[in-house]
């Protein structure tokens, strides 16, 4: 299994990001993503990475599980990096490389562009850290409410995104243990030619299509059998609430937000 | 093959905040030929004590030999399906692994992966449809046809036609009626004996430790509990419940016998009629 991709793995904890309401991690994340796009200064990139590293120590997630978590990204972060800086031609020449011609334009913009990329994969993947997938699809259930006016089935989308979301753990078991197993009958599923190896994934895939397409079956039966019905009058469960909290998060982000405009503007 | 564990420890996720210690300095001996049953709770680190016995997993500390091949953290045998075609594994509900067209295709499926030559596939897969007991006119049919039962022989046919030397069957009888338990166990006994195989099994039903094992392995939260033959282990009533395992029925049944009657009759693994024996002896020694 993989276990170096963190984007989508829960951590249990009772920190302040923890217990906030779903609904208002996932506006401000939304919102956050926007004003990434404004800073064009580095005290304003300051306040954005200020904000977002503020938000992991509070999550008390350790902080090399997080960075060991983002090591796919960080190809993609210093990929972009480069990118910038061999292609951008503003600004003063430094020095030159080789064929290229580093301009001063490029290294900021290189940063620049870095920087909001791991700020927003940071803040995304702590989302995810520090909610349960079933906290996300109540809040965005409860987000999407208003387009039940125009006959959009929000609660049948909410169903299907946590019944496949509580179902990814199962599959990633099912497939270990069928590719151990296969494994087991000589099946190499690492070394050999690409060939090969593409045609070692039908033992693996048969098997797991049969049990996915059979737990889809009993699942709906076993539904069926406790008289499911969706719609306006199901209670919940855990009630989403906003709470002092909630308030307290949205006027500390307002309040970055608008520190970041003034450093914007004026920094 | 000899099997040793020395000092075997396995940690999942290592790193993060999930780890988990699911073997904690394990060791033991399995010598050449023995029956061995494994018993443990859920979670008891059973499952990954099996995976290290083909190499699906290694050590994350310590040292696994199985026959000639040497496991360790940073070694890893460069003849894996050597191995892995020596030890034959039978998995929990390996019935989930079928995926092939015709029953005969899955069951030749590992002997090809191992290179086994097409006579020979077609030799060894009528050999284990017959030691599974099934009918040879079922070669042709789709796996998917059968019913559970069937299923269940049909995948550990697959398991046999590769020959192994060693034979790990997690739970093989988990699911199945009486008879068709009863069967398969005998099945395999019959194979240990007769192929002089290595048989080690993972069990949760103490009467077949009880009945087909030389040798028990107990484990508990990672680490081992207990180990010796079968008297041995099971006379020790208290320590096991200490860890939420029971004792065979036999044995209960003597336990009950010697407080309702205050004669012990001391279990030894002696059959039901000597067991007939000792009572009638002691009911009419009473009177």
């Amino acid at each position: 299994m993989n276990n170096s991709l963190i984007i989508g793995q829960y951590v249990p904890g009772n920190s302040f990001i923890h217990r906030l309401d779903p609904r208002t991690k996932i506006t401000i994340i939304f919102f956050f993503v926007f004003i990434v796009f404004f800073a064009n200064n580095v005290p304003s990139y300051g306040v954005l990475v200020l904000f977002a590293l503020t938000c992991m120590f509070t999550s008390k997630i350790p902080i090399r599980f997080i960075m060991k978590g983002l090591t796919p990204v960080w190809f993609l972060i210093i990929f972009t990096f480069i990118l910038h800086l061999i292609v951008t031609r503003e600004g003063t020449v430094l020095f030159e490389l080789g064929i290229f011609e580093i301009y001063s334009g490029g290294l900021i913009q290189g940063f620049a562009i870095s920087i909001r990329f791991f700020l927003l994969i940071l803040v995304t993947s702590l989302l995810t850290l520090t909610t349960t997938p079933i906290e996300i699809t109540d809040a965005i259930e409860d987000m999407l409410h208003p387009l039940k006016r125009f006959k959009f089935p929000v609660h049948e989308l909410a169903l299907m995104m946590s019944i496949s979301l509580r179902f990814i753990p199962t599959l990633m078991q099912e497939t270990d243990k069928i590719s151990k197993a296969q494994a087991s009958r000589g099946v190499d599923f690492r070394t050999g030619p690409l060939k090969e190896r593409i045609k070692a994934i039908v033992p693996l895939l048969v098997p797991l299509f049969i049990s996915a397409f059979k737990r889809a079956e009993e699942l709906a039966m076993a539904m069926e059998a406790r008289g499911y019905q969706g719609g306006d009058n199901r209670s919940k469960l855990r009630e989403l609430q906003i709470t002092k909290l909630d308030i307290f998060g949205y006027i500390i982000f307002v309040l970055v937000i608008a520190v970041l405009f003034v450093t914007r503007t004026y920094g | 093959m000899d099997i040793t564990f020395k000092n075997v420890t396995y940690i999942y996720q290592k790193n993060s905040p999930f780890e988990h210690k699911a073997l904690e300095n394990l060791s033991f001996h399995i010598p050449s030929g023995t029956f061995v049953a494994i018993i443990g709770h859920t979670g008891s680190g059973k499952s990954t004590l099996i995976q290290h016995l083909n190499g699906l997993t290694v050590p994350s500390e310590g040292e696994v030999h199985i026959g000639d091949f040497k496991l360790t953290n940073d070694e890893k045998p460069k003849n894996m399906k050597e191995l892995r075609s020596k030890v034959g594994v039978v998995f929990q509900y390996p019935e989930h692994q079928l995926f092939e067209e015709t029953i005969a295709k899955d069951i030749a499926f590992g002997p090809q992966n191992f290179g086994v030559s097409e006579e020979e596939i077609e030799r060894r897969t009528k050999e284990a449809l017959r030691q599974v007991r099934l009918s040879e006119e079922l070669l042709e049919r789709s796996p998917f046809d059968l019913s559970g039962g069937q299923k269940r022989r049909v995948a550990i046919a697959g398991v046999l036609a590769i020959q192994p030397e060693v034979l790990v069957l997690d739970e093989p009888t988990a699911g199945l009626d009486p008879r068709g338990q009863k069967e398969i166990m005998d099945m395999f006994y019959n194979l240990h004996r007769e192929a002089g195989l290595t048989t080690i099994l993972v069990t949760h039903s103490m009467d077949d430790a009880l009945k087909y094992a030389d040798q028990i392995l107990i484990l508990n939260k990672g680490t081992k509990f207990m180990e010796g033959t079968p008297i041995d282990v099971f006379r020790q009533k208290e320590a096991l419940q200490s860890v939420q395992l029971d004792v065979p029925e036999v044995v209960q049944f003597l336990t009950s016998f010697e407080e309702k009657m205050g004669k012990p009759i001391n279990f030894s693994n002696q059959s039901i009629d000597e067991i007939a024996t000792s009572i009638s002896e002691i009911v009419k020694g009473v009177e």
